[in-house]
């Protein structure tokens, strides 16, 4: 893993389901496997309880990149709720872009409980692609849009 | 806070021996959130939070210092959250005011650089704090258990559970596919290592299982669909029509033995013998009751024959009979499903299904079986042969990367013991070509020793190839095994009358499905999950649902007896509760702020959701309610939240996750 | 369908039959062949294991030669040459410095080649995948009823990841299915990818001699009336080293061999001699005549015979269908037994 140039590491928000994603993590740990340290996780149930808020909160206090995972379609804990995540997904996605947010600072992995060198290296492939966009400064950017519609 | 006090926060950082210690530095995170977390009264660092010790130093500081929420950063909260939340608990403080952030599983043990580890950790600790601050008092919900209990699949596994919940005085509902219960253990000749017959020791526990007035058993059954939660289950059963009214059969055998219909039974004689039309699948079957196969009935193909109807005494054939729907309310439920046989058509090199004599291990079982096709006799396809020699191959489509890589436990067992018949019946010479001799079990390898002496010659090499090629004289009219004798160096072109190929198990083919009806998952192979492999085997991720036998992995008759008693000792251990304390992680409606767009109504999977139209506003039923949030998200006014992970608890995870930057 | 056509040095001297009788098939199939300008030997078995990189070389000249028809397919009928040529080619994409090697060589001749620029085809798999088994039935004017032929593949286009066709590299059945769709009875040939013994005649005869009575023998104690390959050196070491085989062992094996381009001629109404029959050292006649006799007897249907009363023997398990494998037998399904 290459850190950038000055130092400066990407700060992942990222949401876990309870049940299998969650899992995944803890089964990364156990087979002490080395990834990426950048996404801070939170826990919830299920990954169908991310409202679309929380990611754009994340995104204003200074996250540069959010990762949301939970278990895979057909396999969540909650039956079909994985679907309803897809598709909050989808059209949060459309709309980040539509703000100019850039492709791969929001993702979406699905992990099981066994698939804690899956997570592991999702993890990796994503802070390496943050780390080539660069920092976000979510604040700053939408001010400067801001200063420039204005004037 | 909602009650207008001040947070008073106690955040404890464990060591874990080494295991967090060795790379966070934990004294300096205890000591930065004491000084620099807004709300925290104390930041202490510990060996092992989870000790009494440790445990002690919460509840001294939740009386002492006037605690009103804590903070533990130490393994995953899968594993000791439970632990904490008691500790607080027993100090009167409300279990649901605190968190547990994982600094080893998610810090220490996935990243070796020190100051960036710190650095994590301190980004956790941060957000459970400001979560925590948040968090709510809670009262856990408080549930009845149903003391009926579902038992799915009629094998040696689930015959045990459903015997011994009955002998305990609880109404247990046994539910089978096949006509009659008894699974694949019916199918055997003797077990080993003791050389029992199979049926005799099955026949009593299905005898009591068929008769006893607490098991109501539903065979010839499927189970379609299930709703609820611990301790209140509502399963559909559908009972298939037998065509024979039960009530009046005697179980006299006449239909079977007049029907005209005979067709190759590829179930209980793993194709190797024939059955009727209407049929009982095996002498000793629990119930007695035949059924109708409708397939291959000339009745209901063709339209002509009703010859075991004419000669039914009691009148008990009803060709019209439809399948029945039946419901049935219980509190936990044991599935003990079973296994299937390893195809070995997948594995053409050995022949099976080209070359006449070669059998697989329940064909084999069947053909030495006393009430097999031939009585007993091991002879060859021809069905009058005696073979004067035979290859028993082991681990066919088990430890194989090209099948399944796992290895299928009762293989070696198996094999010897066929090594054994075949030698007592036969005086054959046999040759067994195994990998590894795995005996492990309570006597398993004195009888390794035994087949050993009575002159089995055993070839350490995976079989490459069976053959009628024949390469010179001696081997005309033979089936070649061809394998390398590893232990010589050598290959070895073996001639043998017949090759027995002992077959993996593998896990039933609806398995998924099955599954899935159950709101549990399977492995990567295929098996049911359990809840942890070391340490609880039996039960599931989801509460009430519990597993035992081959179903969760390959296993033999002991062990699926011991799974069976474990899963059913569980589920009386729920029903002498009698209640049980459910997470009080629910979604509730603010029925003022609810506008009724019915964005929600959809959503819920376990139909806790439901629009009440007179007044225009949606309700969520508590009990349904499996916590999921998706609801929550999804209300676009804001008017469900979700207990313990409200919008405001996740927003200041957020803010506190965010607040170290470096 | 248009493809480069790489003959190679067997097709055009001791394998001529297959080349003309492939050649004599193209049309009715639809597949226009064009030859590969100034192709070389491709190396066969021996000089690969000798200097890998020179053989390579020597390969990948007429992968480039390939490129100037302008065609992104090529057939290789020969299973050597079909082996050879994939192997360059994938060789080329996976190790781009010997990519780079191979293609310094191919300089010197003004020539150069981009791994995965052509796709090296089997003329069986192209039969069986691109003109399909259906179109290929539909031509037969004169289904080969009567003949017993025991298809063999030979072990070099049986290797497993090599062909995707094949569903199960110990047991192919593109061949199998091929002489089924043209109606023979197609015998389950056991040894269908036992080694021939490629050029062991030449290295020790009594070995080479003794793998290819093996295959001889096991076809006709399996009463087939002739071996069908796919290989060049296949036929050569079962049909021209049959008679030394049969000297050598005291034995008097006459089991023709053909190339399957052959069979489908015959099954197309070509004649015999068209189809470069009349060229082998074990004469094909007697197998011949038969697809020219009248039908033999029906075999009797598979499933419904009727079961003597005395008869102990015990029902044998049904042939896999395709796809099926995964898991046990299912509810019951119970085949039909009349008494």
């Amino acid at each position: 893993m290459t850190p950038t140039s000055n130092g400066w590491e990407p700060v992942i928000v990222g949401f876990s389901c309870n049940w299998c994603s969650y899992r995944a993590a803890d089964s990364a740990g156990m087979a002490r496997i080395k990834y990426a340290p950048n996404v801070r996780f939170i826990r919830l149930m299920c990954s169908g309880r991310v409202d679309p808020l929380f990611v754009l909160k994340a995104f204003a206090d200074g996250a540069d990149a959010v990762l949301i995972s939970g278990c895979h379609p057909g396999d969540c804990h909650y039956i079909t709720q994985n679907y309803k995540t897809l598709r909050r997904f989808a059209l949060l996605k459309q709309t980040l872009t539509a703000l100019g947010l850039e492709d791969g600072r929001l993702r979406l992995v699905w992990a099981s409980a066994a698939e804690g060198t899956i997570l592991a290296e999702e993890i990796d492939n994503m802070v390496a692609d943050v780390r080539k966009l660069g920092p976000l400064n979510w604040k700053a950017r939408t001010a400067q849009r801001v200063t420039a519609a204005a004037g | 806070m909602s009650d207008g006090k001040e947070p008073r926060i106690g955040v404890y950082i464990c060591h874990c021996g080494s295991n967090i210690a060795g790379t966070v530095d934990v004294e300096e995170v205890a000591r930065w959130a004491g000084e620099h977390l807004p709300g925290v009264v104390v930041g202490r660092d510990y060996k092992f939070m989870c000790s009494s010790l440790g445990q002690e130093l919460i509840e001294k500081d939740i009386h002492d210092l006037d605690l009103n929420r804590v903070v533990v950063g130490a393994c995953s909260p899968h594993l000791h959250e439970a632990t904490f939340r008691g500790a607080c608990q027993r100090a009167g403080l409300n279990p649901f005011l605190f968190d547990m952030a994982s600094l080893r599983e998610q810090v220490s043990w996935v990243c070796a650089d020190r100051a960036v580890a710190t650095e994590k950790a301190k980004a956790l600790i941060a957000g459970s704090v400001y979560r925590v601050a948040q968090n709510e008092p809670l009262e856990p919900i408080i549930v009845d258990i149903n003391p009926n209990v579902l038992v799915v699949g009629g094998g040696v596994a689930g015959i045990q559970a459903a015997l011994e919940i009955a002998d305990a005085g609880y109404h247990v509902y046994l539910v089978d596919r096949e006509p009659s219960i008894g699974g694949h253990m019916a199918q055997l000749d003797k077990t080993f290592p003791t050389l029992d017959c199979s049926a005799c020791i099955l026949t009593p526990k299905m005898f009591s299982a068929g008769t006893h007035k607490n098991i109501t058993l539903l065979t010839y059954a499927d189970v379609e669909k299930v709703d609820g939660f611990v301790g209140n289950f509502t399963a559909q059963i559908r009972q298939h029509a037998r065509k024979v009214d039960v009530s009046l059969c005697t179980g006299c055998g006449v239909c079977q033995e007049k029907c005209p219909k005979k067709v190759i039974d590829d179930v209980f004689e793993a194709g190797l013998g024939y059955r009727k039309a209407v049929y009982t699948p095996f002498p000793q079957a629990v119930p007695k009751y035949p059924v109708i196969d409708v397939q291959n009935c000339t009745y209901f193909q063709k339209g002509s024959c009703k010859v075991c109807e004419k000669f039914c005494p009691t009148g008990a054939i009803k060709f019209d009979q439809q399948d029945e729907l039946l419901t049935v309310n219980v509190g936990n439920v044991i599935l003990a499903t079973g296994y299937d046989l390893f195809d070995s058509r997948r594995i053409p090199q050995y022949g099976y299904g080209r070359l006449a004599n070669v059998f697989t291990s329940m064909e084999f079982e069947r053909l030495a079986n006393a009430s097999g096709p031939t009585n007993g006799k091991v002879v060859l396809r021809d069905g009058v042969t005696v073979p004067q020699s035979v290859a028993i191959v082991h681990c066919v489509g088990s430890r194989d990367r090209n099948y399944n890589s796992y290895c299928s436990a009762i293989c070696c067992m198996q094999s010897l013991k066929f090594a054994h018949l075949v030698h007592e019946r036969t005086g054959a010479r046999v040759y067994n070509c195994y990998i590894d001799i795995r005996t492990p079990a309570k006597s398993y390898d004195e009888f390794y020793q035994r087949v050993l002496e009575e002159g089995t010659v055993f070839v350490r090499g995976k079989v490459a190839e069976v053959t009628d090629a024949a390469r010179v004289p001696g081997e005309e009219g033979k089936l070649i095994v061809q394998v390398e004798d590893t232990l010589v160096g050598h290959q070895r072109r073996i001639p043998v009358d017949m090759v027995i190929l002992s077959a993996g198990m593998e896990p039933r083919a609806g398995a998924k499905e099955v599954g899935k009806i159950f709101g549990i998952s399977c492995s990567m192979d295929g098996w049911f999950i359990e809840r942890h492999p070391k340490l609880d085997p039996v039960a599931t991720m989801t509460e009430g649902i519990f597993i035992a036998g081959v179903c969760q992995g390959p296993k033999d008759i002991p062990a699926s007896v011991s799974q069976g008693a474990a899963a059913a000792a569980r589920v009386l251990g729920l029903i002498c509760r009698g209640r049980i304390s459910l997470e009080p992680v629910r979604a509730q409606v603010n029925q003022d702020q609810c506008s009724g767009c019915r964005i929600c109504n959809n959503l819920c999977p376990f139909n806790a959701i439901t629009f009440i139209e007179e007044r225009g506003v949606t309700e969520i039923n508590p009990a349904l309610c499996q916590g999921c949030g998706t609801c929550v998200a999804a209300c676009p006014a804001g008017a469900i939240t979700g207990t313990h992970f409200s919008n405001t608890q996740v927003l200041a995870q957020i803010d506190g996750l965010l607040s170290v930057m470096a | 369908m248009k493809y480069s056509y790489f003959p190679g040095c067997s097709l055009e001297h001791n394998a001529e039959a297959y080349d003309s009788s492939s050649r004599a098939i193209a049309g009715p199939l639809g597949l226009e062949l064009v030859e590969v300008d100034d192709w070389n030997c491709c190396g066969a078995t021996e000089y690969i294991s000798l200097n890998m990189t020179a053989a390579l070389a020597l390969i990948a000249r007429n992968l480039a030669q390939a490129t100037k028809n302008g065609l992104d397919q090529m057939i290789a009928p020969c299973s050597a040459c079909y082996l050879n040529l994939s192997k360059c080619d994938r060789y080329m994409v996976t190790t781009p410095e010997l990519a780079e090697r191979l293609n310094t060589a191919l300089a010197a001749g003004g020539l150069s080649y981009q791994g995965g620029t052509i796709k090296v085809r089997h003329l069986i798999d192209v039969i069986t995948e691109d003109v399909g088994l259906k179109t290929l039935a539909s031509k037969v004017t004169r289904p080969l009823k009567g003949l017993r032929v025991a298809p063999y593949y030979g072990c070099l286009i049986s290797r497993p990841g090599l062909r995707i066709s094949e569903h199960n590299p110990e047991y192919p059945v593109s061949l199998d299915e091929i002489l089924e769709a043209l109606g023979a009875e197609v015998v389950d040939f056991p040894l269908k990818t036992h080694c021939c013994g490629g050029h062991m005649t030449q290295i020790s005869e009594s070995t080479g001699f003794d793998l290819i009575r093996q295959l001889v023998k096991g076809a006709s104690d399996y009463q087939a009336d002739m071996i069908v390959t796919v290989c060049p050196m296949c036929h050569l070491n079962l049909d021209a080293f049959q008679n030394g085989m049969n000297n050598f062992f005291k034995t008097n094996y006459q089991v023709p061999v053909a190339y399957f381009t052959q069979m489908i001629g015959l099954a197309f109404g070509m004649s015999a001699r068209q189809l470069g029959f009349g060229t082998s050292l074990v004469s094909a006649g007697p197998a011949l005549a038969k697809i020219g006799e009248e039908l033999p007897a029906a075999a009797p249907a598979a499933g419904a015979t009727k079961r003597k009363r005395d008869d102990k023997s015990l029902p044998m398990p049904t042939p896999l269908a395709a796809g099926q494998g995964k898991g046990g037998s299912g509810k019951g399904q119970g085949q039909e037994v009349s008494r």
